[in-house]
């Protein structure tokens, strides 16, 4: 079997999915906080992703996406037994371990992923720390892996826009709550720009560290081409070999913002193609 | 219809070099072909007939590896073509590849006889021709997949005696491998970080220079003989040193220097400002300039400015140009004279339209009202002041002479330093500026293990990098019979 095979595919809404892929020298040697490089097919741009979890007995690592371009767009079209054009990895630097009483991790949206082996890492461990785990989305339909990040917290908060399931709110209702209640000595926040920011914003009173990871856009992920600069403490930072975590009190978050918009024109006028051409063949 | 140079009278010897036929100026910037359409045979035999054959080799005594050039160009002389290649591939591994991209006019063509009235043989074309003319005439093309097993171990192959892993797969990786192939009892075996093979022939210099066909005949060469690549492999993160340290007798790194420089100048992180290997990989690996066909994109815009001289800043302003830029401006720091870049490539970007702005550097970007993308640069004038440590002349700014020039994308092309993602996990003993130490033949601090090309030396050349290699795999291979 080839490296970069889908052995499973699983929806996890109407636009999100998760695949088990076979990738026997990446699932060795990942690490929690990892990520990988793919090219979906021949015309391909290189995208990363976090690695979920991994297994290096079965030879597998697990990834997990939600439709937002051309590129996730045709990853969402593959089947089981396709293969990924080019897959490379783990890529970036592991998460370190940070001895510290209480814990909090929070996953945002499809930041619910990534955010679970660094959890577990964690909890495998720290057997004394004790761990929290927030988890965010729009609504209960969109939450996941709540039975996987249970078994790895102590305690598993959940917060909804629209209240369907936990706490009416956002992921930051709950921390700030916590935060004002105990002692936490250490908040862990993965999820979209702007929820990694107000987690950041939200810890910063309360003198917490926040470590938070970026998804920048990426090219060759090794350090060669500078595409996923961030400004970090006023410094220039290549978020795939000097991150992809950093402290979330130090991100430029302004900055990050608008280098992610950099091709939104691009990407738009590509991703209308490629829908334009799944509608007509539809018809 | 060409744009080459009226070619009569040129019989007798002495007479003038023969200029290839280029492609017309109109075509090329709306296409990504080859500019240089090189020798026709006539051509070739009438230049050869201008080399004066001297004793002493003067010409030979300016290669990086030393090729017996009098010889190979008696041979075209004479219409051997298969021995001009046999002669030249003694040497020099890549010649189709050497002819197209090494600087001539610093390294042999310096040295010719005739050069006193610069009017030097074009040992270059010559070394093109003999090698594209011998592969035409051999049409067995070998099409060999480079798609990687799931684990290298999976293709160890235990009934050769030795094991090498060379590491990366640009000029220098690529000609250990070919003189190490030569030797049916070593196992090769190539990992390379990008989906492709070939470094920066293939994700640095462009189509329009180099095409990628040449690179891959030569890929597939390797691969034909044995030699097997496991692409999508980051050697330092998908595999460690020391994991291919149990598995291989000797390692080769060539993987090249790789971090782009930025200037570290106000707005320097504004979208639609470049390191040029960002947007030359986006164009020749990823294809941007068959976006949407191909889905990585890249920034357009009716003006570009390139910041540099090398050869890597004239690659990015002709891409530029052939990506529809109206107007391509090239800021340099020191004049015209100074530019690093081949004089070939120099003489195409002006052609072609590109704008030179010497004597000038950017001192800030500043941003559209959005914030989000740069709308122009700040520069100032500079003057030449006495030499500086390379030899050139130093560059010092004007005081109060900033001015503005308005862009819509800017391409950082001011050089590259060591990339330490495999470095910084290992023990491997570097220089101060993170470059691997090694002797002359390329050892490294740790037994069993060489490296070179320009993680040795930093960004330099092609030659230098594969004649670097060549060096090792000699002492690669007298180290395994010892062993
Ligand atoms: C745009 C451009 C134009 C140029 N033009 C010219 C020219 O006209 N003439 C000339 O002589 N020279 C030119 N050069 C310089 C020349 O290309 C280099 O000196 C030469 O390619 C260096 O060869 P190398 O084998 O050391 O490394 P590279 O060609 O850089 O190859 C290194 C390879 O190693 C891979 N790699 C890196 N890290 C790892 C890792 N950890 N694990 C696995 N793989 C890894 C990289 O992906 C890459 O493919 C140019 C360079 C550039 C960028
Ligand atoms: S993705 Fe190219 S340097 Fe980080």
């Amino acid at each position: 079997m080839k490296q970069g095979t889908i052995l499973k595919k699983k929806a996890l809404s109407n636009n999100s999915f998760e695949f088990l892929v076979y990738a026997p020298d990446i699932a060795l040697s990942a690490k929690a906080g990892q990520f990988v490089l793919l090219i979906v097919d021949e015309f391909g741009e290189r995208i990363p992703l976090t690695i979920a979890d991994s297994d290096p007995k079965n030879k597998t690592i697990t990834l997990v996406m939600i439709v937002v371009g051309t590129s996730t767009y045709k990853l969402s079209k593959l089947k089981e037994s396709d293969t990924l054009y080019a897959l490379v990895g783990p890529l970036g630097n592991p998460s370190k371990l940070i001895p510290s009483k209480s814990v909090v991790f929070i996953g945002g949206g499809l930041g619910i992923a990534p955010i679970y082996p660094i959890a577990k890492f964690y909890r495998e461990n720290l057997k004394e720390t004790k761990i929290t785990t927030i988890l965010g989305a729009k609504n209960e339909s969109l939450l996941f892996w709540q039975d996987k990040l249970s078994t790895v917290s102590d305690r598993l908060l959940i917060a909804t826009d629209d209240g369907s399931c936990g706490v009416k709110g956002f992921v930051t209702t709950v921390l700030k709550d916590l935060l004002e209640k105990e002692a936490i000595d250490l908040v862990y926040a993965i999820g979209p720009l702007p929820m990694m920011k107000a987690c950041s914003n939200t810890t910063l009173p309360f003198k917490v560290s926040t470590i938070v990871s970026l998804n920048s856009l990426m090219v060759d992920g090794t350090g060669m081409c500078g595409g996923c600069r961030v400004i970090i403490d006023g410094k220039v930072k290549f978020t795939c070999v000097d991150g992809p975590e950093f402290d979330g009190h130090l991100v430029d978050w302004n900055r990050a913002f608008l280098r992610g918009r950099i091709f939104n024109q691009e990407e738009r006028c590509s991703y209308d193609i490629i829908v334009d051409k799944a509608l007509n063949k539809n018809n | 219809m060409s744009d080459s140079i009226d070619n009569k009278n040129t019989s007798t010897p002495s007479s003038q070099k023969q200029r290839p036929t280029l492609l017309p100026v109109d075509e090329r910037v709306c296409s990504f072909s080859e500019v240089s359409c090189g020798y026709t045979e006539d051509q070739a035999l009438t230049e050869a007939m201008r080399c004066l054959q001297c004793k002493k080799k003067f010409c030979t005594s300016g290669c990086p590896v030393g090729i017996d050039i009098p010889s190979f160009i008696k041979c075209i002389r004479e219409k051997k073509y298969e021995d001009a290649l046999g002669i030249i591939k003694q040497y020099n591994s890549f010649p189709a590849v050497c002819g197209r991209v090494c600087p001539q006019e610093k390294q042999c063509e310096s040295q010719c006889i005739l050069n006193k009235k610069s009017n030097s043989i074009s040992i270059g074309l010559l070394e093109r021709f003999v090698a594209d003319r011998v592969s035409a005439t051999n049409t067995s093309s070998i099409k060999i997949s480079n798609q990687s097993e799931a684990s290298y171990k999976d293709s160890l192959d235990n009934s050769k005696k030795f094991k090498v892993a060379v590491i990366g797969s640009g000029p220098s990786s690529l000609a250990v491998s070919g003189q190490l192939s030569k030797n049916s009892d070593i196992d090769i075996h190539i990992f390379e970080a990008f989906h492709r093979a070939g470094g920066v022939l293939v994700y640095g210099i462009p189509e329009f220079r180099l095409p990628k066909t040449i690179v891959q005949k030569e890929i597939d060469e390797l691969c034909s003989k044995g030699v097997k690549i496991h692409l999508n492999t980051v050697i330092g993160k998908s595999i460690s040193l020391e994991d291919l340290q149990k598995d291989f007798d000797a390692i080769y790194i060539g993987v090249g220097a790789g971090l782009p420089l930025f200037l570290n100048i106000p707005g320097e992180e504004l979208g639609r400002i470049f390191s040029a290997s960002d947007y030359l990989t986006r164009n020749n690996l990823m294809y941007a300039y068959r976006f949407p066909k191909y889905d990585t994109p890249i920034a357009t815009g009716d003006r570009v400015c390139v910041i540099g001289g090398g050869n890597v800043a004239m690659d990015a302003a002709r891409t530029a140009l052939r990506l529809k830029s109206k107007k391509v401006t090239l800021i340099y720091r020191r004049s015209m004279k100074e530019l690093p870049a081949r004089a070939e490539e120099v003489e195409h970007a002006i052609e072609e339209g590109v704008e030179f702005l010497p004597l000038s550097a950017p001192v800030a970007f500043e941003s559209d009202e959005e914030g989000i993308y740069v709308k122009r640069v700040k520069c100032i004038k500079m003057e030449l002041s006495e030499p500086d440590a390379s030899g050139r002349a130093r560059p010092v700014p004007v005081p109060g002479s900033e001015f503005y020039v308005d862009t819509d994308v800017v391409i950082v092309a001011i050089g590259s330093s060591a990339n330490p993602i495999l470095t910084s996990s290992s023990n491997l003993s570097l220089n101060k500026r993170g470059y691997i130490e090694t002797d002359e033949s390329g050892a490294t601090s740790i037994k069993g293990i060489w490296a070179g090309g320009d993680i040795v030396t930093g960004a330099a050349t092609v030659i230098a990098a594969m004649g670097a290699g060549k060096k090792s795999a000699r002492a690669i291979l007298e180290y395994l019979h010892n062993k």
